[in-house]
């Protein structure tokens, strides 16, 4: 099994290596760009399709997230604010059975998703956000982390109660089985198909760009500026992470993803704790920061489009980051063994606070009060990030290289999973189809790293949110069913059918 | 009604006195005795996807594996002697569930090795058998 695995680790390589030669060639890195470009740049610009808004492009796509979480907040009742007690009361274990024990825990299950999509976006979207928006767009941030709550909770429930259990007693759900699945029972079997393969195609390509290359992109480029090394030798710095990628998802070596698993909390929470320590000792500041960010959010001053252009900078960044009304997390939390789908739903609420409400408040709130953003150099993106933490620590460009390392990590072996789920939803389980997945997977990781693709990258933004048509088409015709069960469930744990057990 | 004794097991040479100790406390009393297996298990991980798509067949096979190879052959020994006996295998901190356990069978009394399965892992952090005398509502019989 292991020689087996190793030999097919082999192949893959072996097979990569004249991308890898071209990959060197730029002239030929840019025809790539070009067939890339001419193939999907129509698709790019309908997916990111935008109207002009006092001066700004507004992506409609961004439109159609927001929308759909405020009309969910609305028909569920303002859960996001209302749910949060019993949300910890279920993490905390209060209403799991200990004839249980052993099963997935809300708590795991909550934790695994979160590792899919705190990242990047909350490190590097947020400057963007910032020194595109001004400090106002962290307001809008929020406030689209607060409405996005809502898109996860009625996603998450889904994904469970639709789910596929095999014989075997392994799981498989995600908006692919509710959309088919949930839409049949309402009498369109074939607009919930129709539905359910465009989303799982676009999950592919969603888990190849955005769940990879890209990840791969910026973790070199992170590494190659603060390290000085694999500057020019992308490729091979893609090749290695490719083989620890493969060691994971095709040879599966467990221990490097359950080492990961671990070392991504740790490091989330040296993140959050260094940002914690910077607003501390700049404590008297904050109350200048807060006016600062209602200012800017309200009356903002030399940014283009006015207030209209910060609020879109700021809904913009939380929805990369914290891809609530996407659907990936709908499939991580459908692994978890819980009687009640809604209990799903109540955990995955919080998943757009920690990410959007804590993690990317924190960031930018140290962004504006470090006056990192009113920089000269016109630095964006992660530096931006990096300066200000570098501007109280000067070590912190290490510890956020690594950071941004274990991130891109852990959000790689998250899509992957992602992508295989739509990829066995598509084309069946079996070990040939899921080697060749696999392998199309790694070769992408080392595509990735080496090129500076920028279609390419359009590309895998547009299908993480091409998704979100087939998915929040489904959430919309779904939620009048969610809302039911929602009513129930309230009536059961007031009159304590649901019971505690702590 | 008759006393009940519950006896936590593994696979040390410790918890195997410990169960021989029951088994003759069980006998001269006419106790009823309640093996209990527990696998080292926290819901507060953190897991890989697949490794949470897999975690309901892994404990079914789990649970199968703890029936098998131990209180199958606890249980068949039980009934030979003629103690009335009963086995639970369950997920969850060792000296949590023995004391969760205790109270749901309505146990007298716990008896459990001193050093169980994870010797290294009970000097870092204190053994089952210290957590368990703080914990538990009933008395505990340590058996060295």
């Amino acid at each position: 099994m292991k020689s087996k695995a190793i030999a097919t680790l082999g192949l893959a390589f072996a097979l990569s290596m004249p991308m890898l030669a071209f990959a060197q060639e730029t002239d030929i890195d840019q025809k790539v760009s070009e067939i890339f470009g001419a193939l999907f740049g129509p698709f790019v610009s309908f997916i990111f399709y935008s109207v002009p808004i006092a001066g700004v492009s507004f992506p409609l796509i961004v439109g159609w997230l927001i929308i759909c979480a405020i009309v969910l907040t609305v028909k569920m009742g303002f859960i996001q604010f209302t749910g949060v007690k019993h949300s910890i009361e279920l993490l905390r274990g209060v209403y799991s059975n200990p004839d249980d024990a052993g099963e997935v825990s809300h708590f795991q299950a909550l934790a695994t998703a979160l590792s899919g999509t705190v990242g990047l976006g909350n490190i590097a979207g947020v400057a963007v956000a910032v020194s595109l928006g001004g400090p106002g767009a962290t307001f809008w941030m929020i406030m689209a982390g607060l409405f996005g709550m809502v898109s996860k909770f009625t996603e998450c429930t889904l994904g469970v109660k639709y789910r596929t259990e095999f014989p075997d007693g392994h799981v498989s759900g995600g908006p692919m089985y509710y959309l088919s699945k949930g839409l049949a029972n309402q009498g369109k079997p074939v607009l919930g198909k129709v539905l359910a393969v465009l989303f799982a195609i676009m999950c592919i390509f969603g888990a190849l760009g955005g769940g990879n290359m890209f990840q791969g992109n910026q973790a070199h480029q992170m590494f190659a500026n603060t390290f000085g090394i694999f500057t020019e030798t992308g490729w091979l710095f893609g090749l290695i992470l490719a083989v620890i990628v493969g060691a994971v998802i095709i040879g599966g070596i467990k221990s490097i993803a359950k080492v990961t698993e671990k070392i991504v909390p740790l490091m989330a929470a040296i993140y959050v704790g260094t940002a914690l320590i910077i607003l501390f000792a700049n404590f008297s500041e904050i109350p200048t920061a807060i006016g600062v960010v209602f200012q800017g959010a309200f009356a903002p001053e030399a940014v283009g489009g006015g207030i209209v252009g910060v609020l879109i900078q700021g809904l913009k960044r939380a929805s990369f980051s914290n891809e609530a009304g996407v659907g990936s997390a709908a499939i991580a939390h459908s692994a978890v063994r819980t009687r009640e789908p809604l209990t799903e739903g109540y955990v995955a609420l919080l998943e757009p606070f920690i990410d959007t409400v804590v993690i990317c408040t924190m960031t930018a709130l140290v962004i504006v009060i470090t006056g990192a953003y009113t920089n000269a150099e016109g630095l964006g993106g992660v530096a931006l990030t990096a300066s200000a933490f570098q501007s109280v620590f000067p070590w912190f460009g290490v510890v956020l290289s690594i950071a941004v390392l274990l991130f891109a990590f852990s959000t790689m072996i998250s899509w992957s999973y992602y992508g295989l789920k739509c990829w066995t939803y598509l084309f069946g389980e079996g070990q040939v189809t899921e080697l060749i997945y696999k392998f199309i997977f790694c070769v992408f990781v080392v595509i990735g790293c080496s090129m500076s693709l920028g279609p390419v990258i359009d590309f895998s933004d547009a299908a993480i949110f091409a998704m979100s048509i087939a998915n929040v088409l489904g959430l919309y015709m779904l939620m009048g069913e969610v809302r039911r069960d929602l009513s129930d469930y309230q009536a059961r744990l007031k009159s304590g059918e649901i019971k505690r057990y702590k | 009604m008759s006393e009940c004794l519950l006896v936590g097991i593994d696979n040390s040479d410790c918890s195997r006195r410990a169960f021989n100790f029951a088994c003759k406390r069980a006998k001269s009393a006419a106790a009823r005795l309640v093996v209990v297996y527990v696998i080292e298990w926290s819901p507060y991980t953190f897991n890989t996807p697949e490794e949470n798509e897999e975690r309901h067949k892994r404990r079914e096979e789990e649970i199968t594996r703890a029936n098998e190879s131990v209180l199958d052959p606890v249980l068949k020994q039980l009934n030979d002697a003629g103690i009335d006996g009963s086995g639970i295998v369950r997920h969850g901190n060792v000296a949590e569930v023995l004391n969760g356990l205790a109270a749901e069978s309505g146990a007298d009394q716990i008896i459990v090795g001193r050093i169980g399965e994870s010797g290294l892992k009970s000097l870092l952090f204190g053994s089952v058998a210290t957590k368990l005398v703080q914990l538990s509502t009933v008395p505990v019989t340590v058996v060295p």
